[in-house]
C-alpha cells in the first residue's frame, strides 16, 4: 500500500520493540537499513504485508510495554512494517486505553475507581498517589512514574486494586490487591526497577480451601490442588482424561453430549453452545476459527481470570475439544490486557501443551490439528462484544459489527467462528467426564450443570463460588458469609453493570435462567455485589452511567450520545439539580434508555441503561433531592 | 500500438476493465499507474482485493510498486532482456502453453532460439534483478490462470519502443494469456481518448477503423467514394519523422490540433527552433500554450470534455458520449465547425455538420464502430469495439478468435517475434554516471496545460529526485538547487531526496517546463517504428552549485532557467 507517512521516524528502541514481534525488516524498502542493506532490486510486499494486519495490537503492545507510549515515529515505522495507512494505525492506538499516543511516564499505577473498589476505599489509595505522585496522568518529580484512574480492573474480590505498569525492555506488570497504604509504600517511595512481584493464589475460590466444601466442586476441583504452571501437574490431576473422551466420542459426539448437557452460555447470552458448535461445524467454508472470549471486563467480575491463574491447562484442554468438534485447527484465546498474571500462566501453558503435542499438527497423536493463539486485549470492554472482539484480533478498532450475518458463518476473518466463554469452554471437560444427561441432570430442567457466581462487594468473603443451577440469591449470599460487619444489605447488583439491581426482598430469587428472565433481571456475568446501608446508591449510578459513557466506541449514534446525555442527566440528579423536575428527568432518562435500546448497533448501548432505571425503580432514588 | 497492431492487426488494449478485477496475476510493467492512471489503478484495487497478487516491473519503487507483492527494480532499459530470461525460463521448463503456441502462434522456433542464450544468470545480470526473483515471475505468470501484463511509457518512451512492446506481447502468446477472459495485454493510456485518436486514423498509416493507408485497397475505396476524392495509398510521417523533415526542410507548414510539442519533445530547445522557422505554424488549442506562442495563427477551440459534442474512446476500447454543457468563451469554436469552415474557405461545402453527422459518417466507413450508433452509445452507457452491426452487443476482450480450429474464423495467426536487447543510447559513463529517468505526477500532466491552473495540495515543484544513498556520497541536502548536465544540456533545479529510488537512479518530470526544462536534458533518439523519443533514458551527471560565480558561469554554459 502506498502510505503517507509523516516525518516522524521511530527510535531504535522503537523499531527494537516492533521487530521484537514481526522480526527484522527484509530490505531496506520496507523500513530496513538502506544504506547497509540488499541489493535494492527486490522488495515484497502486497498481499504478505496486509495479511499480517492482525499483528496490529501485539506490535502496539510491545511498543507501549518497551516505551511507555506509542509515539508518532513509531507508528510511521509500525505503518510502514504492517501496510497499514498511518491514519488507521492511529485510529486503531487511539481506541485502546492501554496505548497511550502522547507521551507519558514509563511507570504507571492504573488504580481501580469502580463500583466494587469505590466501596472498598479506592478513594484513599488514589488520595495517596496523588500525594505522592501529584496530579492524575502527569508524570512525578522524578519524570519516571504517574498514575491514572481505571475502569474495573477484574480483582474485585480483592478491592480495591492498582495495576503496575512499567515499561522497559524487560516490561513489568503486577496486580496488587488488595491495595493499602502499606503494601503501596514500596511502589511510592522506590524509584522504577526496584519493584518486584507476588503470585496469585487459589484464595479468590474460598470454596476450595475449605475440605468439606471443596468435594462438591466441579469446575474448581483442580483449583488450589494443581500447580499452574505446570503440564505433569494437570495431568496428575485428571487432565486431558476429557479430550481422550473427546476423541473416543468423535467430532459429532462431542456436540451431542454438549447437546445433552444442554449447556447454555455463561458469558452473558446463554446461548446453546452446542447448537453453536454443530451450525460451525457445518459450515462448508474453511477455515474454522475457534476463539475463547477471555476479555472478561464486567465491572464486577473476575471468575474467569481466577480460573484461568490458577487451572490454565483446563481452558486449554476445553478449547482443544471445542476446535475438535466444530472442526476448527486454529484457535484464539483474547485475553483482557488487564489480567498480567494470567496472560502470563497462559502463555506458558500453550508453550508446554505444544510442547508435549497437547498442541499442533497431531494432537495427542491423534491425527488432528489445533493450535491455540494467545491475544491481548489492550483495555476496551466493548472487545467483550464477540463481533468488536473479532476485529480487535483482527487489528482494528473494537468496533462491533452488525449482525446478522452470526459468527458461525462470518466470524473471525469472516470466516465460521465458534465464540466461547471461558467458564463455557470448562464446563465441557465436565460433560465429557460425566455425560450429557448426567449433566444436564445437576440444576434445574432449563438451567443445567454448575454455575459460577463472582461475590463482591459488602460481603463477609468476597470470591468466586461455584454452585448448582437453581440455588437462591441468598444461598449464594450466606456461601460469601452474608454482609459483612453485621451491617444491614440495602441493594444488589446482579449480572453486572449491564445488569440490574435488586433488593433485600430477592433473596428467594432462584438464580437459574428462567427464574431471572421472569424476575426481569439477568445473571449475567454471573456478578453478585452487594451494598450495605451506608453505601451511597446514587454514587454508584453516577459510575455506571460514566462507565457506560467512558467505554462506549462511539461508532452508533444512539450509544455514542445517549451514554453521554444519561451520565449528564445522572450528575445533575445526583446534585440535586433536575431540569425540571426529577420526573422529568426521569421520563428523559427513560426516553434515552428506549432509545439505545431501540437503535443501537450492540449489547453495549442496549443495555446501558438497565441497572440504572432498575436502581431508580427499586429504591425510588433522588426523590429527596428532587423535592428540594 | 504499432506493436500491437503488428502481432494482432488492432491496436488496442484487448482487455475490459472488469477482467482486471476478476483477474489472478497482474503485472505492471513500466507503469506507476497509481500515479499516472489513477482510474484504471481503481480497477487494479478492486482486482487485489479480490485476490489477484500484484507484480510491478519499474526502476523506481513507485506508489504502485508498494502495493505490489513483488517489485523488480529492473535497470532503466533491459526490459527485453527480462522478457527473455523470464520466456527462456518458461520455454525450458515447458511451461508455455504448448497447444495454443502451435495453434494460434507462428515463428515460435525461431523466437526459442533467440531467447535460449537468455539463463536466468544472464538476465539477472543485465536487469540487475535476482535470478530467483526472475524465475519467480517466470513461474507464476506462466502458470497462473488468469494474468494480465500492462504497460505504459516505461515500455514505450525508449528508442526501441516497439520491441520493448512485442516482447512483452511474446509472453502472453508464450503463455496463452490473450484472447481470454481475464487474460491480456494492455497498454494503458494516458488520457480518456488516446485510444479514440488513434481509431479514428491519428496514425499515420491507418484510415479510421485500423484499416491500413496502404495495403488496404477496399478500404480506401470506400473513403475515395465518400469523400469524393482519391486517397494517395501512403503513410503519413508519425511526430519524429515530422520533426526530422523540418530539419530537412521538407516539411515547413505545420497545423497544430490540441499539442505543446514546444515543450514535450526530446531536445526541446531544438525542437522550438524547427517549430519557430516554419513558414507557416497554425495552432488550434484551448490554451495558449507555449507553441501557440510561437504560431502565426492561432484558432481557439472549445473543450473537448464539456463544450462539445461527440465521443471519448477509453483504454478498454469503450466509446462513450460525450456532451457539451457549457457554450465556450469567447470566439473559440467546436473543433468541427472550426475544420469545417477550413474546408469552405478552401473550397468545400461540408456545410455545418453535427457531431452526430460526423460519428454516422465514421460509422458508414469504420466496419469496427458499424454498430454504434448514437442511440445505442446512450443506451448502453458506451460500447466496447469491434462492434460491427447493431445487433452486436461490442467485445469484452480482443482476440479470442485466436483460439478457433477454424482457419477461416482464426484468421492471422499472432507472430512470436525474435527481439534484441539494445541498452539505452545515452551510455551511462564517468562523466554522466547517473541515469535519469523521467515520468509523471498524480497532481500534473504532461507539460501541465491541462493541469497546471489547478491548485493541488499534493503538489511539488519539479526538481531532481534522488536516492539517499547519492544525496549522502555527493553531499546533497534536500531543496539545495544543483547543476543537472546530460550531453546535450545542463539545467538547475533543486533536490529532492527520494525513498523511491536505489542508488545511481534520479527521476524528474516534465510537468513545469518554465521551473526546470527537462527535456532540454533528454535525448531524441526515437523509435523508427512508432516515434516516441527516449524520454525514460539520459544519462546525466548531478554537480553542487557552490558558489553564485558558478551559477554564472553555468548559465553560461546553456543553463536556461
Amino acid at each position: 500500500m502506498d502510505l503517507h507517512l509523516t516525518d516522524a521516524t521511530a527510535t531504535d528502541e522503537e523499531r527494537a520493540a516492533v521487530d521484537a514481534v514481526l522480526g527484522p525488516p527484509a530490505t531496506g524498502w520496507v523500513g530496513g537499513d538502506r544504506l547497509h542493506g540488499d541489493t535494492h532490486r527486490v522488495a515484497r510486499g502486497g498481499r504478505a504485508a496486509r495479511d499480517q494486519r492482525h499483528l496490529l495490537l501485539p506490535v502496539l503492545h510491545s511498543v507501549q510495554g518497551r516505551v511507555g507510549w506509542v509515539s508518532p515515529g513509531a507508528l510511521n515505522y509500525v505503518s510502514q512494517r504492517l501496510s497499514v495507512p498511518p491514519a488507521e494505525a492511529y485510529g486503531v492506538a487511539s481506541f485502546y486505553a492501554m496505548f497511550s499516543t502522547k507521551p507519558r511516564a514509563r511507570a504507571v499505577l492504573h488504580a481501580c475507581d469502580d463500583i466494587a473498589c469505590r466501596i472498598n476505599g479506592a478513594e484513599q489509595v488514589i488520595a495517596r498517589l496523588r500525594d505522592a505522585f501529584g496530579p492524575e496522568g502527569e508524570p512525578d518529580a522524578t519524570g519516571n512514574r504517574t498514575w491514572l484512574r481505571s475502569p474495573c480492573l477484574g480483582v474485585c474480590e480483592a478491592a480495591p486494586a492498582v495495576l503496575l505498569q512499567q515499561a522497559s525492555d524487560r516490561p513489568f506488570e503486577l496486580t496488587i490487591a488488595p491495595a493499602s497504604n502499606g503494601n503501596l509504600e514500596p511502589f511510592v517511595s522506590t524509584g522504577p526497577g526496584t519493584w518486584t512481584g507476588v503470585g496469585s493464589d487459589a484464595s479468590a475460590a474460598p470454596q476450595t480451601q475449605d475440605a468439606t466444601a471443596r468435594v462438591s466442586l466441579r469446575l474448581l476441583r483442580r483449583i488450589g490442588l494443581v500447580d499452574p504452571t505446570s503440564l505433569d501437574s494437570y495431568r496428575a490431576h485428571g487432565g486431558y482424561e476429557a479430550l481422550r473422551e473427546a476423541v473416543r466420542l468423535g467430532p459429532g459426539g462431542v456436540i451431542r453430549e454438549v447437546k445433552d448437557a444442554k449447556l447454555l452460555g455463561r458469558g452473558g447470552a446463554a446461548f446453546p453452545t452446542g447448537v453453536k458448535w454443530e451450525a460451525v461445524a457445518q459450515q462448508p467454508v474453511r477455515p474454522h476459527y475457534l476463539v475463547c472470549n477471555a476479555d472478561e471486563s464486567e465491572p464486577g467480575t473476575f471468575k474467569d481470570r481466577v480460573v484461568m491463574e490458577n487451572d490454565p491447562f483446563a481452558l486449554i484442554e476445553a478449547m482443544t475439544i471445542a476446535g475438535y468438534a466444530t472442526g476448527s485447527e486454529h484457535g484464539y484465546i483474547y485475553i483482557r490486557g488487564e489480567y498480567p498474571q494470567a496472560h502470563a500462566f497462559l502463555a506458558s501453558a500453550i508453550e508446554q501443551a505444544r510442547r508435549h503435542g497437547f498442541l499442533g499438527d497431531d494432537v495427542m497423536g491423534q491425527g488432528f490439528a489445533f493450535d491455540i493463539e494467545l491475544r491481548r486485549g489492550a483495555g476496551a470492554y466493548i472487545c467483550g462484544e464477540e463481533t468488536a472482539l473479532f476485529n480487535s484480533i483482527e487489528g482494528k478498532r473494537g468496533e462491533p459489527r452488525n449482525k446478522p450475518p452470526f459468527p458461525v458463518t462470518h466470524g473471525l476473518f469472516g470466516k465460521p467462528t465458534g465464540i466461547n466463554n471461558v467458564e463455557t469452554l470448562i464446563n465441557v471437560l465436565e460433560i465429557m467426564r460425566i455425560g450429557g444427561p448426567a449433566y444436564a441432570a445437576i440444576g434445574t430442567p432449563d438451567s443445567t450443570g454448575p454455575r459460577l457466581f463472582c461475590l463482591s462487594g459488602c460481603v463477609a468473603r468476597p470470591g468466586l463460588y461455584e454452585v448448582e443451577f437453581g440455588a437462591t440469591l441468598g444461598d449464594v449470599l450466606s456461601l460469601a458469609g452474608g454482609i459483612r460487619d453485621g451491617k444491614r444489605l440495602q441493594a444488589i447488583l446482579l449480572g453486572g453493570a449491564a445488569g440490574a439491581f435488586v433488593g433485600p426482598d430477592a433473596m428467594d430469587l432462584p438464580l437459574t435462567f428462567e427464574a431471572t428472565r421472569a424476575a426481569g433481571v439477568t445473571l449475567g456475568s454471573g456478578v453478585v455485589m452487594a451494598f450495605d446501608e451506608t453505601v451511597n446508591l446514587p454514587d454508584i449510578l453516577v459510575r455506571v452511567a460514566q462507565f457506560f459513557r467512558d467505554e462506549s466506541c462511539g461508532q452508533c449514534v444512539p450509544c455514542r450520545v445517549g451514554t453521554v446525555r444519561q451520565e449528564e442527566l445522572l450528575a445533575r440528579l445526583a446534585a440535586g439539580a433536575p431540569r425540571g423536575s426529577r420526573d422529568d428527568e426521569i421520563a428523559l432518562l427513560n426516553d434515552i434508555a428506549q432509545a439505545m435500546r431501540d437503535a443501537s448497533i450492540c449489547g453495549l448501548g442496549q443495555t446501558a441503561s438497565g441497572a440504572i432505571q432498575s436502581a431508580i425503580r427499586a429504591f425510588d432514588l433522588f426523590a429527596v433531592e428532587a423535592g428540594s | 500500438m504499432v506493436g500491437l497492431a503488428t502481432a494482432f492487426g488492432a491496436g488496442g488494449g484487448t482487455s475490459s476493465y472488469e477482467e482486471v478485477e476478476n483477474t489472478d496475476l497482474i503485472i505492471l510493467w513500466g507503469s506507476n499507474a497509481r500515479e499516472a492512471h489513477p482510474i484504471f489503478f481503481h480497477h487494479v484495487l478492486k482486482g487485489i482485493r479480490n485476490g489477484a497478487r500484484l507484480f510491478v516491473v519499474d526502476p523506481r519503487r513507485t506508489v504502485s510498486a508498494e502495493w505490489a507483492d513483488l517489485w523488480l527494480g529492473i535497470d532503466v532499459g533491459t526490459d527485453i532482456a527480462l522478457s527473455n530470461a523470464i520466456a527462456r525460463e518458461i520455454i525450458v521448463n515447458q511451461l508455455y502453453h504448448q497447444p495454443f503456441v502451435e495453434l494460434a502462434t507462428t515463428g515460435f522456433d525461431e523466437y526459442r532460439d533467440s531467447v535460449m542464450d537468455w539463463t536466468l544468470e544472464r538476465g539477472a545480470q543485465e536487469t540487475g534483478v535476482p535470478a530467483d526473483v526472475i524465475r519467480e515471475v517466470a513461474h507464476a505468470y506462466a502458470k497462473a490462470d488468469r494474468a494480465m501484463i500492462c504497460w505504459t511509457l516505461g515500455i514505450t518512451e525508449h528508442h526501441n519502443a516497439v520491441d520493448n512492446v512485442l516482447a512483452l506481447i511474446n509472453l502472453g502468446l508464450l503463455t496463452g494469456h490473450v484472447g481470454t477472459y481475464g487474460s491480456g495485454l494492455n497498454p494503458l493510456r494516458g488520457q480518456n481518448n488516446v485510444q479514440g485518436g488513434g481509431d479514428m486514423g491519428a496514425i499515420p498509416n491507418k484510415l479510421p477503423g485500423f484499416q491500413d493507408i496502404e495495403t488496404d485497397a477496399d478500404a480506401r475505396a470506400r473513403f475515395e467514394e465518400a469523400w469524393g476524392t482519391p486517397i494517395v495509398p501512403k503513410s503519413g510521417w508519425h511526430l519524429s519523422q515530422m520533426f526530422e523533415a523540418m530539419d530537412r526542410g521538407d516539411l515547413t507548414a505545420l497545423y497544430v490540433i490540441g499539442e505543446n510539442p514546444a515543450t514535450s519533445e526530446a531536445d526541446a530547445q531544438h525542437a522550438r527552433h524547427l517549430l519557430e522557422t516554419r513558414d507557416t505554424l497554425i495552432v488550434q488549442d484551448i490554451f495558449m500554450t507555449q507553441t501557440a506562442q510561437l504560431a502565426d495563427v492561432v484558432l481557439p477551440a472549445a473543450n473537448s470534455s464539456f463544450e462539445s459534442d461527440g465521443t471519448v474512446t477509453n483504454s478498454e476500447r469503450r466509446t462513450q458520449r460525450v456532451r457539451k454543457a457549457l457554450d465556450p468563451p469567447g470566439e473559440a469554436r467546436d473543433d468541427i465547425w472550426i475544420l469545417a469552415q477550413l474546408a469552405k474557405r478552401l473550397g468545400f461545402d461540408w456545410g455545418d455538420p453535427t457531431a452526430e453527422e460526423a460519428w454516422d459518417e465514421c460509422r458508414s466507413l469504420s466496419p469496427m464502430h458499424r454498430g454504434m450508433s448514437w442511440a445505442r452509445l446512450e443506451e448502453l452507457g458506451g460500447i466496447q469495439w469491434p462492434c460491427p452491426d447493431e445487433s452486436h452487443p461490442g467485445t469484452q476482450f480482443l482476440h479470442a478468435r485466436l483460439w478457433a480450429e477454424d482457419p477461416a474464423e482464426q484468421g492471422p495467426k499472432a507472430p512470436l517475434s525474435v527481439v534484441i536487447h539494445d541498452p539505452p543510447v545515452d551510455l551511462l559513463s564517468e562523466e554522466f554516471p547517473i541515469r535519469l529517468t523521467t515520468g509523471r505526477r498524480l497532481d500534473s500532466y504532461n507539460t501541465g496545460v491541462q493541469s497546471g491552473m489547478y491548485s493541488s495540495p499534493l503538489r511539488r515543484d519539479e526538481a531532481i529526485e534522488v536516492s539517499p544513498e547519492d544525496a549522502a556520497r555527493l553531499g546533497l541536502s534536500e531543496g539545495e538547487c544543483v547543476l543537472v548536465s546530460s550531453r546535450r544540456a545542463a539545467v538547475e533545479a533543486p533536490v529532492h531526496v527520494a525513498e523511491t529510488l536505489r542508488p545511481g537512479l534520479a527521476f524528474m518530470t516534465l510537468h513545469f517546463p518554465d521551473q526546470v526544462d527537462t527535456n532540454a536534458l533528454t535525448i531524441d533518439a526515437t523509435d523508427p517504428k512508432s516515434g516516441t523519443a527516449e524520454f525514460k533514458a539520459t544519462a546525466v551527471r548531478i554537480d553542487k552549485l557552490p558558489s553564485k560565480d558558478a551559477e554564472l558561469i553555468s548559465q553560461g554554459e546553456g543553463s536556461h532557467r
